[in-house]
């Protein structure tokens, strides 16, 4: 199956070409769904909206490539079809959420601690570099370990690395059925019986808890998630997707913040961090959402005690950090990836880290 | 067997005085840790491609990070060339050592730091094997699912550098999809942390440029892998076809068909005789095609999952199926395929295990130029087929004795991945490129990705000390190669001085 539509690489190319001759800075955007995230844009604008359209799509192959311009809605319409879905749940954000920006940012849904991330469903990429050359990494295939997986790197790099003009992922068939678990529970049992479930043989699908309830969601063939149910207990529910997706799509009334929101993640197990706010629980207590007024440096510190990591998911300071600040060699890596793909720094300036 | 030198391009040349380095490093090591003498060289002469053979100039096995370190320092000073080696069971010869280079050798990195049952994951040093991995998980109901051929001899740490694969990837994904945090030490000497004790890292994903780097990168010295709960149970289908197409059919099928088999393998008509012989698997000889497959987890999931492959099956023309009814007898199914390259050993002295992956719709076409070919070379071949990810390990078989036929296996193999590149697939699954693929990474790559891979090695590792000549081709090497390969009437690297 193969949907033509607007190619625009090569206008795309003139584009960052003009942009390196004149030493021009370019703000990468496809939707705009996802401009709250990351420290603030700067740069002409680079519209990727109209470079859209399914490339390839074979059901029993389990891969879509799809140019990055494509709508979130659009692809999983056509993924549904065929009953296939993207593993890693994204979130929308907005109706004109991108698949190009749904990558850059490496967001993933409560599926991801048992179906994988958005960057494991990547398999190929295309893209333009710094240097306005258009260059293919990866490819179709679900098994590839030809050259540096340049592919994977692109997922959560905020497009500082480069213009992805297209993007291979692994697909997965929906399951049969979903059911959802609550249970009231106070958080260290919360946190003990997510350890639980998540260690057990269960078609575990999202494990949440939200403060005062846990939800237990299992996927999976009708009669498994039947009987899984029946062994796990608690208030059950036939699943039609509403709160999950209210989680994902951050519509519960625990994302209504005046305050900073901050996105931990850590060690599923951890215990409760001593910093003072309101904890939101997803992936089986690997993901956590703070609303605090904790200074920036306290929550770094914290996440980075507990080996994991923060990010400012949505804040009032966006000059500042935004993202775990990183130090000595690893933060020479770092710059050194960005000048390798990017060494005039055309690309998304200072969206990640203030040096690059 | 071929002696290698490296590439001219890609030779890093040094003046050091072999003595006065080694004054340096007994300053730090223990005498047991550095190896000299030809004869205790010679068994790290090569890897598990042991066509390709060169014996290390000197050969190191530190027992500590803080060693690695400082060993680093002093090779990075004088400009002295590093190759790291693990279990030493590469199919691609990664670890093969340089004339002018230092050899690290990480087997004595070999425990478990911390098995964390709570947070499902298990921190490891380099040289702990991976089935090792699986087997201290078990009392806590949980397992490391990567799991290649290798597995009793392999280590962690060679698994990340060449993202190791395995028969359940379809299900559980590669070394990558499993790694949470890998410690490296950089060529100068620094240690870094990658990744995290959660599920992604802070800044760029340098951890997805790690895994598979084949050691350009840098030397994993900590991993920290994520571990799964065991399946409740398994059951396993033996599906016999008298074409090789109906069984592809099959294989899209049950894919189509919204199953996720955690191994789905296909083996060919001359592997099926082969490894009948070897272990009598039970499978039936006449057969032009068996598959595999096998469903785990959830009773309930699989005992659903299992009806409907096997309705599956039927439909597209299996002629016998054989569900396995005891742990042993499942074992029996999986032995013949376990068995498949010692069984390819016993029917010809040598074989050349190739490792290209192609979109499973190509399947029957890719096996039939792979029969033209075999016929062209006047080489058999026997096919044994990761069906459910599309990896393809054509088996080429000859007999070094023979005058020329190495040199022709290596020219059937390197037909058999112009073909899976053809089709949209790649020269390598999951064996890596070594110095093995090197040259088709000319063809699979444009010059200015080739450039990009540059870039990023440099990123690491500015001199380009770390394994050089392996992995990532030079562009003379490409423009040499393909003076004498001309690609769809067209000349690669036409722009780059030949010498």
């Amino acid at each position: 199956m193969s949907v033509s539509a607007n190619d625009q690489t090569l206008k795309l190319q003139q584009a960052v070409a003009q942009a390196l001759a004149h030493n021009t800075p370019l703000n990468i955007r496809g939707g705009g769904s996802k401009a709250f995230y990351g420290r603030a844009a700067s740069g002409e604008p680079l519209c990727l909206r109209e470079h859209c359209g399914i490339v390839n799509y074979h059901p029993s192959e389990l891969v879509v490539t799809a140019r990055t311009g494509t709508l979130l809605t659009e692809l999983e319409r056509i993924l549904a079809e065929e009953s296939q879905m993207l593993a890693f749940e994204p979130p929308h954000f907005g109706e004109t959420a991108t698949l190009g920006g749904t990558i850059a940012c490496g967001f993933s849904g409560p599926r991801r601690p048992f179906a994988g991330s958005a960057r494991d469903s990547v398999l190929g990429c295309r893209i333009i570099n710094g240097k306005a050359e258009v260059l293919s990494f990866g490819g179709e295939v679900i098994k590839n370990v030809a050259g540096f997986d340049v592919s994977r790197l692109m997922a959560g790099a905020m497009g500082t690395l480069g213009v992805l003009l297209e993007v291979s992922l692994k697909v997965l068939p929906q399951p049969e059925a979903e059911r959802t678990c609550r249970f009231e529970l106070p958080v260290f049992g919360a946190l003990d019986r997510m350890a639980r479930l998540a260690s057990e043989p269960l078609p575990v699908s999202g494990l949440s808890y939200d403060g005062c309830a846990l939800h237990v969601r299992l996927s999976g063939a009708e009669k498994a998630v039947r009987v899984a149910a029946a062994r796990i207990g608690g208030d059950q529910t036939e699943d039609d997707g509403g709160y999950w997706r209210a989680l994902n799509e951050q519509r519960l009334d625990f994302f209504r913040a005046e305050t900073n929101v901050w996105r931990l993640s850590l060690p599923p197990a951890s215990q409760p961090l001593a910093l003072s706010g309101d904890w939101f629980y997803d992936w089986a207590g690997g993901l956590r959402w703070l609303k605090t007024d904790e200074p920036a440096e306290a929550v770094f510190t914290a996440a980075e005690r507990a080996r994991g990591h923060a990010v400012l998911f949505k804040g009032r300071n966006r000059g500042a950090d935004v993202f775990q600040p990183l130090t000595g060699k690893l933060k020479e890596l770092n710059r050194n990836i960005k000048q390798a793909f990017d060494p005039g720094g055309l690309f998304n300036p200072q969206r990640m880290y203030r040096d690059w | 067997m071929i002696t290698t030198h490296p590439h001219p391009s890609e030779k890093i040349h040094h003046q050091v005085d072999r003595n006065r380095l080694l004054e340096e490093f007994r300053r730090l090591l223990p005498p047991a840790s550095i190896l000299t003498e030809a004869e205790a060289l010679r068994p790290y002469e090569c890897d598990g491609l042991s066509m390709y053979r060169c014996l290390p100039w000197v050969v190191l096995l530190p027992e500590n990070v803080e060693q690695i370190q400082r060993i680093m320092k002093i090779c990075s000073r004088h400009g002295v060339p590093v190759v790291a080696r693990g279990g030493g069971t590469g199919l691609a010869g990664s670890a093969l050592p340089l004339e002018n280079g230092v050899l690290l050798v990480l087997s004595k990195l070999n425990r478990i730091l911390e098995l964390d049952p709570a947070n499902r994951l298990a921190r490891v040093q380099p040289g702990v094997r991976n089935i090792v991995v699986s087997e201290a998980a078990r009392p806590y109901g949980l397992f490391y699912a990567p799991d290649p051929s290798s597995q009793i001899a392999c280590t962690l740490g060679g698994n990340i550098a060449e993202n190791a694969g395995g028969v359940h990837c379809l299900k559980y994904g590669l070394t990558t999809h499993n790694v949470l945090e890998v410690r490296i030490v950089t060529m100068d000497g620094e240690l870094v942390t990658l990744g995290s004790g959660g599920l992604d890292g802070p800044g760029l994903d340098l951890l997805a440029l790690m895994v598979g780097s084949e050691g350009l990168l840098g030397i994993a010295v900590e991993i920290a892998v994520k571990l799964l709960p065991l399946p409740e149970d398994t059951q396993v289908v033996m599906a016999a076809f008298d074409e090789v197409e109906k069984a592809g059919r099959a294989v899209s099928e049950i894919i189509a068909g919204g199953l996720l088999p955690a191994g789905l393998e296909m083996m060919d008509h001359a592997i099926i005789r082969a490894a009948e012989d070897f272990v009598g698997a039970g499978y039936p000889a006449e057969a032009e095609a068996i598959l595999i497959v096998e469903f785990d987890g959830m009773r309930e999931q699989v005992e659903e999952d299992l009806a409907r492959a096997l309705g599956l099956l039927d439909a597209c023309g299996a002629y016998r199926l054989d569900v396995a009814a005891t742990p042993a007898d499942r074992q029996k199914l999986w032995a013949g395929r376990k068995s498949a390259f010692p069984a390819a050993g016993r029917i010809s002295p040598d074989y050349y295990c190739m490792d290209g992956t192609i979109p499973r719709r190509f399947l029957a076409e890719t096996l039939k130029k792979i029969a033209d070919l075999s016929r062209q070379y006047g080489l058999a071949v026997a096919n044994v087929f990761h069906a459910g990810d599309g990896n393809l390990h054509p088996l080429i078989l000859y007999d070094a004795a023979k005058s020329g036929e190495l040199a022709r296996a290596e020219q059937l193999g390197g037909a058999i991945l112009e073909h899976c590149i053809a089709v949209g697939g790649t020269i390598t699954g999951e064996h890596g490129v070594g110095i093995e693929k090197i040259n088709q990474m000319c063809l699979q790559f444009q010059a200015n990705e080739l450039q990009q891979f540059q870039a990023v090695k440099r990123a690491f590792d500015v001199e380009g000390l770390l394994n050089p000549g392996k992995a990532v081709p030079s562009l003379h090497r490409c423009a040499e190669w393909g003076a004498m390969h001309v690609h769809q009437g067209r000349l690669r690297f036409s722009d780059i001085e030949r010498f």
